[in-house]
């Protein structure tokens, strides 16, 4: 059912687990639908993410899409990203079942919510530590 | 790598003494059990044999036994025969909640052509009451049909009291018997079971055949028309082949029904308390006694279940989760919803189903291996705080 590449990503996971000094942190999905992503990000002064990692409840493309999207955006600037898109996470795991595809939009979504997260906190609004999108 | 199947609820090895009972019939003896020639009688007696082999099964006679495509197809049959059947009688249908979707979406089909069916709720360990069915029955109530036991969590219903309630009130009574038969005593006679469904793939008879019983006296439309094979009751050239797997199988099953029990319960329960002690924050799903033999099934929290059963797997273990993403729909299991659980925890089942294959050094690798999947699978959860 999985790709090699979603298989790798599942047994040897990068990045996973927090960032004690994360400067932005994303929640999205949800019990329910049993799929939660947490996505933290550390941006520098010059706005790349020189650290990032994840943690998430879900099933094995679950875990390989949010693994694969921080390997995607570590070293990355924010503006890069921010154009991270599901599909290109899904080319990188080198395919995925098209049930799980939403899967990859919200590991998309994680690390969208993680940079709002960011600029909430740098913009001097009160920091939401764990926020859920719908 | 050790390899260890424990997903028998969704089907089971084929015996190799099945197969050898099989094989003339998938070679030499290939006429048409319709056809009067000796190459048709040939294969008529092997179809005689099994149905005489189920019938002994289940205390029945051979002739309230038909041969089916599966449990699926025999479900059906009930369902949509006895609506049609009883129609002026009534139009209501009574069964639960945590019924096989072969039951649960055939009656939503009947709904939607004005049958009245009410689901009865099970309580926290999967089990309904006699009680609560013969407070259902009302003058319009045609059908009672409550499974054997449950396919996820395990949970035994009372069938030998619900029986003699339908019974006392002259309503008949059906049981989806798929995952019971081979595993506990079946009486249809002692126990007032009217029709009864089974299936040959899950104690170790081929896929692709199931029985339907139905108590004498019983007569419903034919679900598939064309022939007049099984007395006019279904038509289509038997499977032959199938159908002797089916009586050996269950020849087989009944004749060591009472040790196999016996042995996997002692398997099952060591399995069930292993996991308790190895592993924080779990909770056993259905009756913990009025259960499966060989059903063990567990939430554990904080994690998801297809996650765990792809850990399981590279590791070479094979087993079954309520989870939505093994479902394909975006709600989990239903059964364990009806149970009570919360999407959450339901999210994280897992279930073990034994077979008589099953060793005990099978059992002590599970408890090796699934307490190091659930450390790890928690240490990448955003739900868990050690």
């Amino acid at each position: 059912m999985y790709t090699e590449k979603v298989l790798d990503h599942f047994s040897h996971p990068r990045n996973m687990g927090e960032v004690q000094d994360a400067n932005g942190v994303g929640m999205v999905g949800n019990a329910k639908c049993g799929d939660i992503m947490q996505m933290f990000i550390k941006v520098n002064d010059d706005g790349i993410i020189e650290d990032c990692g994840f943690k998430t409840f879900g099933c094995g493309a679950a875990i390989a899409t949010s693994s694969m999207a921080t390997e995607m955006i570590k070293g990355k600037s924010i503006d890069e990203a921010l154009k991270l898109s599901n599909a290109a996470v899904v080319e990188a795991l080198e395919g995925l079942p098209p049930q799980k595809i939403h899967c990859s939009v919200l590991a998309e979504e994680a690390v969208k919510s993680a940079i709002e997260d960011y600029y909430k906190r740098k913009n001097g609004d009160a920091p939401e530590t764990e926020k859920t999108a719908e | 790598m050790r390899k260890v199947y424990l997903d028998n609820a969704a089907t089971t090895a084929l015996s190799p003494k099945v197969l050898e009972q099989m094989m003339p019939y998938l070679t030499t003896i290939y006429g048409n059990p319709s056809s009067p020639h000796s190459f048709g009688q040939e294969a008529r007696k092997g179809v005689d044999h099994a149905r005489d082999q189920v019938a002994k099964a289940l205390n029945a006679l051979p002739e309230e036994i038909i041969f089916t495509g599966c449990g699926t197809e025999s479900d059906n049959t009930v369902l949509f025969g006895v609506a049609e059947r009883y129609a002026k009688k009534g139009n209501h249908i009574i069964t639960t909640n945590v019924e096989h979707h072969a039951i649960l979406h055939t009656c939503e089909a009947l709904e939607k052509r004005g049958v009245e069916v009410t689901y009865l709720p099970v309580d926290e360990n999967g089990m309904v009451t006699a009680e609560q069915v013969a407070n259902a029955i009302t003058d319009k109530t045609i059908l009672v049909s409550i499974m054997f036991a449950n396919n996820e969590v395990g949970t035994i219903m009372p069938i030998a009291e619900i029986g003699k309630v339908c019974r006392e009130r002259g309503v008949l009574f059906h049981t989806d018997a798929v995952q019971a038969v081979g595993h506990v005593p079946i009486d249809v006679k002692a126990m007032n079971i009217d029709m009864l469904s089974l299936s040959a793939h899950k104690f170790h008879g081929p896929k692709g055949v199931g029985a339907l019983y139905m108590k004498k006296g019983i007569r419903l439309p034919s679900y598939v028309m064309g022939g007049a094979q099984e007395r006019n009751r279904r038509a289509g050239t038997e499977n032959v082949a199938g159908i002797v797997g089916l009586g050996a199988a269950i020849a087989l099953a009944t004749q060591t029904l009472e040790e196999s029990a016996a042995r996997m319960t002692k398997l099952r329960d060591k399995l069930i308390a292993g996991i308790a002690q190895r592993i924080p924050e779990v909770k056993l799903n259905g009756h913990p006694t009025m259960r499966l033999p060989n059903n063990v099934n567990y939430s554990i929290k904080y994690i998801e279940g297809e996650s765990i059963l792809l850990m399981l797997d590279m590791n070479g273990i094979a087993a079954s989760s309520g989870s939505a993403c093994t479902s394909g729909s975006l709600d989990p299991s239903h059964v364990l919803l009806a149970l009570g659980l919360s999407h959450e925890v339901a999210h994280g089942s897992v279930r073990l189903t034994l077979s008589d294959e099953t060793t005990e050094e099978d059992i002590d690798y599970v408890l090796d291996v699934l307490p190091k999947v659930a450390e790890r699978l928690r240490a990448m959860s955003p739900l868990y705080h050690a």
